[in-house]
């Protein structure tokens, strides 16, 4: 969702948010209940069937699984170790297929449309005071903060080595909390200036 | 027409806008000062991001104080650091973002949201993530999040700060041709030649209040 979306006419585009996120939820469940490698080669063929059908670039599909890696690293030699081949490749196969079925309908779907859903789903819970526009808020705001914080972090690292303190933790993580806290404050305004408490 | 009268703002044990009282009915202000000097606080009780200690802020009548939601909906603000308003992951999302709770239909909010971003050169940008642009194109998104809305009242608290001068003037250019009202706090004198009116403020008063050459003066006076 951070800026994934990447716009596009094909079917997969075209399908309804909530569609795409239903699918998306009984296929992770379903993997996870059946548990089987034929079930993971299953899923695999329908999400690379689906990347396919959604135009995306072999790269781009292969960029959302790239920061999986040092998991699966970890992970294979654990499952093997404690469960054998089978469980390495359900849980490890579970996961990338997971991550790519994910990545397929956050590539192909507006994070906006994507809260919409989350808004409808969460309608009921407003006779028990849960407002869905404010935890849709809060997802789009938890979302905008990595790149935020992400650039807040490297220019902070580039002062701390700018005073040649690479090795103090003290000197990134207090000036990138108070950062943090600082932009947390200026959005505050910013959200009540654009009339989001209104 | 904005009216200011007797406001007092205080942090704590610091006064920061001391007995502040002015009518502006003109359509370009300006507003300068020396940090700390409560020009930013001063802007933010247009809106009623701060409601003043004592005293009153009314817009068209609208006080600040009990009418606060709909004194917003008449007075957009611009901050001086577009990252900290910008909400949505793409361009087209964020400025759609402010309409989310007109309850416009879906097409209307999308025709909106074209037109300002065609206005304000952002339309190839429009499925772009937002944290990818330049910082000018920052501040435009973040002015098109705002008059998308079309407020009758623009203010802006040093918009131009984080750009360089090409993005300064692209910016105020474009806010030279708005049928808005715009109170412009600003640190970049230059910007000021087209006002109708420049208001100093220091230490929590209005030092100076006069056309732009004189008003500009009276600050270089206080700053020398």
């Amino acid at each position: 969702m951070i800026g994934l979306y990447r716009p596009g006419t094909s079917p997969v585009h075209r399908a309804p948010a909530w569609a795409k996120l239903a699918a998306l939820a009984v296929g992770t469940t379903l993997l996870v209940a059946l548990a089987t490698p034929a079930a993971v080669a299953v899923g695999a063929a329908v999400a690379a069937a689906a990347a396919a059908a959604a135009r995306l670039p072999a790269r781009t599909a292969a960029a959302q699984l790239w920061p999986l890696r040092w998991f699966v690293v970890a992970l294979v030699p654990f499952q093997v170790w404690s469960g054998g081949w089978r469980a390495a490749v359900v849980v490890v196969g579970t996961l990338v297929v997971a991550v790519l079925a994910a990545a397929v309908v956050t590539l192909t779907t507006r994070a906006s449309d994507l809260l919409d859903v989350l808004t409808a789903a969460l309608a009921p819970l407003r006779r028990v005071g849960v407002d869905p526009d404010r935890v849709a808020l809060l997802l789009a705001l938890t979302v905008r903060a990595v790149p935020v914080l992400a650039a807040a972090s490297a220019s902070v690292g580039e002062a701390r080595r700018a005073r040649g303190l690479e090795r103090s933790p003290r000197a990134l993580l207090v000036p990138l909390v108070v950062r943090s806290v600082r932009h947390a404050h200026l959005l505050g305004e910013a959200l009540t200036a654009r009339g989001v408490d209104d | 027409m904005i009216r200011l009268r007797d406001v007092v703002h205080r942090y704590g044990e610091r006064t920061v806008l001391d007995g502040i009282s002015l009518d502006l009915p003109e359509r370009r202000i300006g507003v300068v000062g020396a940090n700390g000097s409560g020009k930013s606080t001063l802007a933010r009780t247009l809106n009623g991001l701060v409601l003043p200690t004592s005293g009153t802020v009314e817009v068209d009548g609208l006080d600040t104080r009990r009418e606060g939601a709909a004194v917003r909906r008449r007075v957009g603000f611009v901050f001086s650091d577009p990252d900290a308003q910008i909400v949505m992951p793409t361009v087209a999302e964020d400025v759609a973002f402010s309409l989310r709770r007109s309850k416009l239909p879906r097409a209307d909010v999308a025709r909106r949201v074209g037109e300002v971003l065609e206005r304000f050169s952002l339309a190839d940008h429009a499925d772009a993530p937002a944290h990818l642009l330049s910082g000018g194109q920052k501040q435009l998104l973040a002015l098109a999040a705002v008059l998308v809305l079309d407020p009758a009242v623009l203010v802006m608290d040093e918009p131009t700060t984080l750009l360089d001068l090409r993005n300064a003037r692209a910016i105020t250019d474009l806010v030279a041709d708005l049928p808005q009202q715009v109170v412009l706090v600003t640190h970049h004198l230059d910007l000021l030649d087209d006002a109708d009116r420049v208001l100093v403020v220091h230490e929590g008063r209005i030092a100076a209040d006069a056309p732009p050459a004189q008003a500009v003066a009276a600050y270089r006076a206080l700053m020398a």
